[in-house]
């Protein structure tokens, strides 16, 4: 009987625990492939929806925009940023939770980030993409936005670096710049997998972007130096990003804004749109993708989700931090300004945030079951981006309605700014929907390393998870 | 004239500041009737577009100055307290200033007046957020083409020559009628004599005919508007954010 027993809590690990249930390496690099080439009609049926809804969300109601000028938007005064500002915040954050999975989780070596650091790298690339578009709708004069590159001209003039939104083109474009390539280098030897595995313009495909990767000794040394580094000097470049996106706010002089906690407020914040969007992007992979169940599994869901609520308890802090401070100063133009936000005509947004990022967390991801079952998590993930939407929404149009000159307070009504940021979320699910089809979503390799570095012995009775030492 | 307080906002700012050059306004609110007049005149002096019906009451009109009402109390004591006629306070020490990316809102060297560069300004509209004030327009529309915009089809036929007119996209702002400023100081250049005071009027000035505006230099201990603006009942709008406004508000002056 205990002989029994033990044997069926060995299946028990093995089949909760990816690390712990190897399949052949070429069984698994064959499941990845296939993965990529099962493309049902319904995929296609998504992808035009979403192609379509792009095209007019995104391109033609743009030019729309760029031809009438933001008149066509919601933007007034005293409402001069609008939901613009609140996409492009938004899609930052949401972008951060790539890095900070793959990054810190590399860094501390956690085993069960193995399956998911692609598809959550590849969020932070499409999420800046996103942002990018909308800090572009937002300017008046877009064709004329690389006056704020600092490039060589003739007449000597050149972007003001006194200018908070001059340094956050900076930090995004670093961000951009370093999260792309972070996201390519753990990439290069699965591309050389799919190359010597695959036909046609495939093949040519991958043999470029692959650069020629083989597996030698040598080559695994670079990468995992280059790994390395990146990984380590992502994270701080992560953390100034979204500082340097509240600096937007926190160095202007306005009620509301200027406030000291902005810094680490923003960037919990983003680290919690960007979790909830991880896992609504995971249950997706799992649901749609075949092989993906194998890869991941309820115990990746059950961690996230413990993640998800110590971030959500820390965005309950820092909100309460810097709602007790501003209150507490008791400016009268700050006093109003959070009466506005809770008693104002708006005030459904408010405590709707207050539900979606601290309450229904809080009484969700404490339990084991719950935070296992993926259309759960998907549900949360999804309700915690809707409330940090709307905090940033709090933050933008609701709070610049109300300013030191009373005589201008006015609402904001949003124009032309839902297509566009329809056509933005479109896009975003579409740039996956290519990727899906165009690059393995699950780090094969990374997998396999976990698996052989894992294993159950015997110790006694007892069925214990060894570990070789890993790196 | 009075010390350099140097603790305002750094020595070189407030060397800067207390400089020669500095033309002041003064607005006695008892005086002002509410009746636009400057508004219309500043409208006319600077090309500044009508926007219609629909985008003034969205909270779009683009005047350079405006004119705001405020009540007391509870209906039915409802009292009205004096009009406050609002433009671009010409901070000494603007917060529009550093946000910009593009430098497009700068200090002119010799008016030390505040100036929008048209043609610079990209619209990222992040001065406007940050004017205390609220005294920053933008070209919400291509207000200045027919197709758009009917009224000014007849508009069109008196615009002022000296002033550029904008395109969409664009912030602009009150310049103090700069191109006033300059006209005089050439004659006066031309004559080999220094400007008198009160020899010209920005538009919103001279239209007015409670003559509630004053202008003038305010270096000058004995022009019009420095005699105004030492009165007692003289305020800065906002003067504890340390803006350093240079339209003084005359109110309370009767009581």
């Amino acid at each position: 009987m205990t002989e029994k027993h033990e044997h069926t809590a060995e299946r028990h690990l093995r089949k909760k625990h990816l690390m712990l249930d190897p399949l052949p390496r070429g069984q698994m690099n064959a499941m990845v492939m296939e993965s990529m080439h099962a493309t049902s009609w319904k995929f296609w049926v998504v992808f035009a929806v979403l192609a379509a809804i792009t095209a007019w969300g995104l391109f033609y109601s743009w030019g729309v925009l760029m031809l009438d000028g933001l008149g066509m938007a919601g933007v007034n005064r005293p409402s001069y940023w609008g939901i613009f500002l609140v996409n492009t915040v938004f899609w930052i954050g949401i972008s951060h939770a790539g890095t900070f999975i793959s990054a810190i989780l590399r860094v501390f070596k956690a085993e069960f980030r193995r399956p998911f650091t692609r598809a959550a790298e590849l969020m932070t690339t499409f999420g800046l993409i996103q942002a990018g578009f909308s800090i572009l709708m937002h300017m008046g004069r877009v064709w004329l936005a690389y006056w704020l590159l600092p490039y060589p001209n003739q007449r000597q003039l050149w972007p003001n670096v006194h200018s908070p939104l001059t340094w956050d083109l900076l930090a995004i474009t670093t961000y951009l710049l370093a999260s792309t390539m972070y996201l390519f280098l753990p990439l290069i030897p699965d591309l050389a997998m799919a190359r010597d595995r695959s036909t046609g313009w495939r093949k040519t495909f991958y043999k470029i972007l692959a650069l020629g990767f083989r597996g030698t000794e040598g080559e695994w040394t670079h990468l995992r130096t280059a790994m390395n580094i990146f990984a380590f000097a992502i994270i701080p470049v992560m953390f100034s990003v979204h500082t340097i996106v509240s600096w937007d706010f926190a160095m202007a002089t306005r009620p509301g804004w200027s406030s000291t906690v902005f810094g680490p407020y923003f960037v919990i914040g983003a680290l919690h749109s960007g979790m909830g969007a991880v896992v609504v992007v995971l249950a997706i992979v799992r649901a749609t993708m075949k092989h993906m169940d194998y890869f991941i599994r309820t115990e990746h869901f059950e961690a996230i989700g413990k993640l998800m609520l110590i971030i959500s308890m820390g965005w309950g802090y820092f909100f309460f931090n810097d709602y007790i401070v501003q209150w507490y100063g008791g400016d009268v133009w700050t006093k109003q300004l959070l009466h506005w936000h809770e008693a104002g005509p708006l005030g459904w947004m408010w405590f709707a945030m207050l539900i979606f990022n601290v309450l229904i967390p809080w009484l969700v991801l404490w339990n084991r079951t719950w935070r296992s079952n993926p259309w759960i998590m998907l549900t949360v993930g999804l309700l915690i981006n809707v409330g940090m939407w709307l905090e940033r929404y709090i933050i933008i149009p609701i709070s610049l309605t109300i300013n030191r000159m009373p005589f201008t307070w006015r609402m904001y009504e949003p124009g032309i700014e839902i297509p566009l940021g329809i056509g933005t979320l479109a896009f975003f699910i579409l740039l996956y929907l290519i990727a899906s089809r165009l690059i393995p979503l699950v780090p094969v390799w990374e997998v396999q390393e976990g698996q052989m570095a894992h294993s159950l012995k015997k110790v006694g009775r007892e069925t214990v998870v060894t570990v070789a030492e890993l790196e | 004239m009075k010390p350099i307080d140097l603790s305002l906002f750094g020595a070189k700012g407030a060397i800067v500041e207390a400089a020669e050059g500095k033309w002041g306004m003064a607005i006695d609110q008892d005086l002002c009737t509410g009746c636009q007049a400057c508004v219309v005149a500043c409208a006319m002096e600077n090309n500044v577009p009508f926007v219609g019906e629909i985008d003034a009451g969205y909270g779009r009109s683009m005047h350079w100055i405006r004119i705001e009402r405020f009540w007391e109390g509870e209906y039915p004591e409802i009292r009205m307290t004096p009009y406050r006629p609002m433009l671009c306070q010409q901070c000494g020490n603007a917060p529009c200033e550093p946000v910009c990316p593009a430098y497009a809102t700068v200090h002119s060297q010799s008016e030390r007046i505040n100036l929008q560069v048209y043609n610079r300004c990209v619209g990222t509209r992040y001065c406007a957020n940050n004017c205390p004030y609220q005294v920053r327009s933008f070209n919400w529309r291509d207000y200045t083409d027919e197709r758009v915009n009917d009224a000014i089809a007849t508009l069109k036929n008196q615009y002022n020559p000296d002033v550029t007119v904008r395109r969409r996209g664009v912030m602009e702002k009150c310049t103090f009628c700069i191109q006033r400023i300059h006209r005089a100081q050439d004659r006066a250049k031309a004559e080999g004599r220094e400007v008198q005071d009160g020899e010209f009027a920005p538009a919103c000035a001279q239209a007015c005919p409670a003559d509630a505006i004053v202008f003038g230099r305010i270096d000058d201990l004995r022009s019009r508007v420095s005699r105004l603006i030492r009165q007692k009942h003289g305020v800065h709008y906002l003067e504890e954010l340390g803006t350093q406004p240079r339209v003084t508000y005359l109110v309370g002056g009767a009581s």
